[in-house]
């Protein structure tokens, strides 16, 4: 049986406005093996990013515990947290956050600037990683100068040039055409299949989730099955 | 990558906002420079002036004279070592708008006690042998295109009557501060013509420079001086040269102030344009910073980016300010070259340019570094640049 990289004990998350609570996770169980690619799917307000940020280790649950990669994030400091996070998680978003002011190579280069890597090796790992997601050709071009498709994949490749454990992706074909979510779909797949790594994401596509390994979906806060 | 680069870039991305930002800088530096250099040049004379000189004036006034028969007095007085008389002679060269100091002095023992002012060896001999030759700085001289030959008619107003004067000698500055700007002839000539056209007014200086051993004994040696006189109908009134020039200075005191305040907003006026830019950069930035927080940057990344950025543009203000600063002073200078001839930007200046630009930039990063690492990271990335 593969190692559980997440584990979650009724967790739930609730948002104060004012003194109005506003329960958006409740009780939610959960254990992902490592390899897995989960595709977690649901309507607008049912909780799904807001699990994947607590996933992510930048927020909080309100209740319940939650380890991932071995830590148990509560008992983590905002410092551990930050360096936790340089360390296991590569994150894609919806609209790819990318530093306009950086080209392909130095935003894919910007979390091994936290590292202890030399240039050098930082060099390896950017193309290494810039040519598993096809952009080797691309390297010196802006955000600007890219494609929805293209400047997704550059933030793929940011999120795995320090090979984390674990990927978190927030509705990455959300922003893009057919062809490019196709593409970004086929990407992730090879990520999991090729070099076995764990991909927690954020759907409401279904074609998008049709890639994943499983499918969970989340209603209201609460998980199925 | 480096950060530097990271910061420049940032620092770049709205070119021209960043432009005016530093233009907005640059030009309010200058004006503080300038200004500030105003004040300096106010206070040159004073500051150049050596403590071992003291000024014996009448009492009651600078207006009046005093008996040039002090002279020997105070020649005898323990502690003087040197005693020279001087008289303003207040007169004009054509035209009151081409208004220039001149006095009647005696070269011999005023240039031995005024050493910043130098003339060459044959120039003064050249004086010394002609009673109406004069000695002028060679701003003067630049000012009206005077060389040494040449004669120069000044119309007396406190000594009556169309003087003439021929060029002897041009002195030049021994430092920067030393006023260039003076007409100097010699106080036997005027002597010699007032006995013949006034008697009631020859023999009599309008002040003595007074030349000691001990600096630290002026005050003592100026009461001596003043004790000596007391009681007679033409009393002293003796202080150190310092003293002396920044007793004319009093006189503007209340602008020089207004000038301080003015400079001081300045810096305010810098503080808030650079606060504005960063204030819309902190704005536009908050997603950007809230997901460097999520790649495992921490805190102490995103002070340093912009503070880094606060600085580059404060600095690049403030060095964009001195070189304009270094070329407008030179044409004020010019400008103001008859009133104060010591104006120019001095070391000092530009240091505190600097160390403003140096506190500016810190200043002004206070609010967006706050903003970036107060903001939770769900938050930062919930806004939509």
């Amino acid at each position: 049986m593969a190692d559980i990289i997440v584990t979650a004990r009724n967790l739930s998350k609730s948002y104060y406005r004012e003194s109005l609570e506003i329960p958006v996770l409740h009780n939610i169980n959960l254990d992902i093996p490592n390899g897995q690619f989960l595709a977690l799917m649901g309507p607008s307000g049912s909780g799904k990013t807001t699990l994947l940020n607590l996933l992510a280790g930048i927020d909080q649950p309100t209740t319940g515990t939650l380890t991932v990669a071995g830590e148990e994030m509560s008992r983590l400091s905002d410092r551990e947290l930050a360096r936790w996070r340089a360390r296991h998680i590569g994150f894609v978003f919806q609209f790819y956050n990318l530093m306009p002011v950086l080209t392909a190579y130095e935003n894919v280069e910007l979390p091994l600037l936290l590292t202890h890597l030399s240039k050098k090796e930082r060099r390896q790992h950017v193309e290494t990683a810039l040519g598993i997601v096809g952009l080797s050709d691309r390297m010196r071009h802006y955000p600007r100068q890219l494609s929805g498709g293209q400047e997704q994949r550059v933030a793929i490749a940011r999120a795995i040039v320090s090979d984390p454990t674990l990927i978190l992706a927030d509705e990455p074909t959300g922003d893009l055409d057919k062809q490019s979510a196709e593409e970004i779909m086929t990407l992730l797949s090879r990520l999991n299949a090729e070099f076995k790594k764990t991909i927690i994401m954020v759907t409401h596509d279904p074609r998008a989730a049709e890639k994943a390994g499983l499918v969970r979906h989340l209603d209201k806060g609460e998980l199925d099955g | 990558m480096k950060v530097f680069k990271l910061i420049i870039r940032n620092a770049m991305r709205h070119r021209l906002r960043t432009f005016l930002t530093v233009l907005g800088l640059a030009l309010a530096v200058m004006a503080f420079g300038l200004i500030r250099t105003l004040v300096d040049a106010w206070y040159a004379g004073a500051r150049i002036a050596p403590p071992d000189r003291l000024v014996t004036r009448h009492a009651v006034s600078f207006t009046f004279t005093l008996p040039l028969a002090y002279l020997e007095q105070i020649q005898k007085i323990d502690g003087v070592s040197a005693v020279t008389p001087a008289v303003w002679f207040g007169g004009i060269y054509i035209d009151p708008k081409n208004f220039f100091g001149n006095f009647a002095v005696d070269p011999v023992t005023y240039l031995d006690m005024y050493k910043e002012i130098i003339v060459q060896p044959e120039e003064l001999k050249e004086v010394l042998a002609d009673r109406r030759g004069a000695i002028v700085g060679r701003r003067l001289a630049d000012r009206f295109g005077w060389k040494v030959g040449d004669k120069v008619p000044l119309i007396g107003t406190i000594y009556p009557g169309n003087w003439e004067f021929t060029i002897r000698a041009i002195y030049h500055g021994r430092d920067k501060d030393t006023d260039e700007t003076a007409f100097l002839f010699r106080f036997d000539y005027l002597d010699e013509v007032m006995r013949e056209t006034a008697p009631g007014r020859a023999g009599q200086a309008g002040w003595f420079g007074v030349k000691i051993n001990d600096a630290n004994r002026a005050a003592e040696i100026g009461a001596a001086i003043d004790s000596r006189f007391k009681n007679s109908w033409a009393e002293t009134k003796t202080e150190t040269e310092k003293e002396f020039v920044l007793g004319f200075i009093q006189m503007a005191d209340v602008l020089i102030a207004g000038l301080r305040i003015i400079s001081y907003l300045i810096i305010g006026v810098i503080l808030l344009v650079l606060v504005n830019t960063m204030v819309m950069t902190a704005r536009e930035r908050i997603s950007e910073n809230a997901f460097l927080r999520v790649l495992g940057f921490r805190n102490f990344h995103l002070i340093g980016l912009i503070l880094g950025e606060s600085l580059a543009m404060a600095c690049a203000g403030g060095i964009a300010g001195m070189g304009l600063l270094a070329m407008t002073s030179r044409l004020v200078g010019q400008a103001l070259s008859i009133y104060l001839p010591g104006y120019y930007v001095g070391l000092e200046t530009y240091v505190i340019v600097v160390a403003a630009a140096v506190i500016v930039g810190c200043l002004a990063s206070i609010f967006p570094i706050q903003r970036a690492v107060s903001i939770k990271i769900i938050d930062g990335l919930r806004v939509v640049d």
